[in-house]
């Protein structure tokens, strides 16, 4: 069963194409993982994805399917008064203590997160709450806008696993932009090459060939193309 | 004595409205916007001495003009908001300042809240309680939208319309708060307290109580001083106001030496 369809998708930024003509479509289940280099529109699609940028084209997603979002980064002050705790209720009364323990157990955070500030925690474990924030609205679809070089390599593997097992134990279905081709090998079962187009679109194995790696990235393909086995 | 009980009441839900308000200003590092804001309504102000309407309303009508002004510009040009606002709202002040009656103009810039009539001070802290009802209903949803809109946006919160609501209700706390402090010192009694209550604060509900308990505390304070010495009371809120805000400082210096930003 397709869960969002997306056609023809073109968005521009004061006569910019930024997303030209883009289709492709996303089972139930699966992981969808979203590649390219700088700029080649990943955030901005995810964020069309969610409706916050205006667009021309289709995005359709199955009536009444509930989307959680993690954003890439997020420009917080260190000494914002918000406590962990605090930013989970503001996601209104589904956030009891009980459900909030539940989804860090699913993130591996420690219950004494909750009263350290939102702002003084390491970017690794903010990106996990954001997850189980994401997460605690029950969501049939997480859309994941992955950090580049805010997190270090531990931090990203565990990240990995548990959106892995989310998939695995729950069906969840996971809409990922990555920049570690590694990941998308392991992990997803569908890949979107992205490059203001529609570069590639299929099985990992299938549509990463070196040629389109190559297309996408330009010389950087051999760079991006290094598989290290864990 | 009696005859500065009232005002004092006031005063204390004025600045109590207002802090509140302030608190996300600050929140949404628009401290600036929301001080200069408050300089808007003079003008208005002004043109409703000389034709002879309640300047609340004048108040109220440039400050709405500018906060729509404010929203569409935030949404719908690249403009920067700072320039405007440092262009702009200043020169508003200015404007005001020509166009005022002269005998009115200190009292508009600097305000004064002890001659409120009944009437004036039952409506103050009528329209003080709304906004404090109005702001405790949404500041969730507010924190979030300052958090990161983008998460706002994705559990289905109205961004726009919300930003919108609070932009409002900013314009109806300044042009409550003008009759105290004046066009001048408006921005210090939304943007001082809850800049001090930040400086110790660690949760949001401690941020916004003490937020509000500083403005309360100084603007009856204030009053309570200005009627000993026979002073106006706006600005020596504001000095009692900047007193609570050093303070907080240097206990927030002694308790954490490092401070900076992280993304």
């Amino acid at each position: 069963m397709k869960v969002l369809t997306v056609k023809n998708l073109n968005i521009e930024f004061g006569g910019t194409k930024v997303i030209e003509d883009l289709s492709f479509d996303v089972e139930k289940g699966e992981v969808l993982a979203v590649i390219g280099p700088n700029g080649a529109g990943k955030t901005v699609l995810i964020k069309s994805l969610i409706g916050l940028i205006p667009h021309r084209g289709e995005i359709t997603w199955v009536p009444g399917i509930k989307t959680g979002y993690v954003p890439q980064r997020m420009d917080i002050e260190t000494d914002v008064p918000l406590t962990v705790r605090e930013f989970f209720r503001l996601r209104g009364p589904e956030a009891t203590d009980k459900r909030i323990a539940e989804k860090l157990e699913f993130v591996q955070l420690d219950l004494e997160i909750l009263r350290k500030g939102f702002g003084e925690i390491s970017v690794g474990q903010r990106q996990r709450v954001l997850v189980a924030w994401a997460v605690l609205g029950d969501p049939d679809v997480l859309i994941f806008d992955e950090p580049t070089a805010d997190i270090d390599i531990a931090g990203q593997e565990s990240v990995y696993k548990m959106l892995y097992h989310l998939q695995k134990n729950i069906g969840l279905t996971v809409i990922i932009v990555s920049h570690d081709l590694n990941v998308v090998y392991r992990h997803a079962q569908t890949v979107l090459c992205l490059n203001r187009k529609n570069l590639c679109f299929g099985a990992p194995k299938e549509v990463l060939s070196s040629e389109q790696l190559l297309a996408l990235y330009g010389g950087e393909g051999a760079f991006f193309d290094h598989r290290h086995e864990t | 004595m009696e005859n500065i009980v009232l005002p004092m009441i006031v005063a204390a839900f004025v600045a109590a409205s207002a802090s509140l308000l302030g608190s996300f200003a600050i929140l949404k590092r628009m401290a600036l916007v929301g001080d200069a804001l408050s300089h808007v309504a003079l003008p208005g102000m002004a043109l409703a001495l000389l034709f002879q309407f309640n300047p609340f309303i004048g108040a109220v009508a440039f400050l709405f003009v500018t906060v729509v002004g404010i929203w569409v510009i935030e949404y719908r040009s690249s403009l920067s908001l700072d320039t405007i606002v440092g262009v702009f709202f200043t020169a508003s002040l200015a404007a005001g300042a020509l166009v005022m009656p002269e005998h009115d103009l200190i009292e508009a810039l600097f305000g004064n809240i002890t001659d409120l009539s009944m009437a004036e001070s039952v409506f103050s802290i009528t329209l003080s309680v709304l906004l404090i009802i109005l702001i405790l209903a949404i500041y969730k949803k507010l924190t979030l939208n300052m958090v990161s809109e983008e998460i706002a946006q994705s559990i289905g919160i109205k961004n726009k319309r919300l930003e919108f609501i609070y932009l409002l209700a900013f314009a109806l706390g300044v042009a409550l708060g003008i009759r105290f402090v004046g066009a001048l010192l408006m921005g210090s009694l939304v943007i001082i307290p809850a800049a001090s209550a930040k400086n110790i604060a660690r949760s949001l509900r401690s941020f916004m109580t003490g937020s509000v308990v500083f403005g309360v505390a100084a603007a009856s304070t204030g009053i309570y001083i200005s009627h000993l010495y026979a002073m106006t009371p706006g600005p020596i809120f504001i000095m009692i106001s900047s007193g609570i805000f050093i303070t907080t400082l240097i206990i927030r210096q002694l308790r954490r030496p490092r401070s900076g930003r992280a993304s």
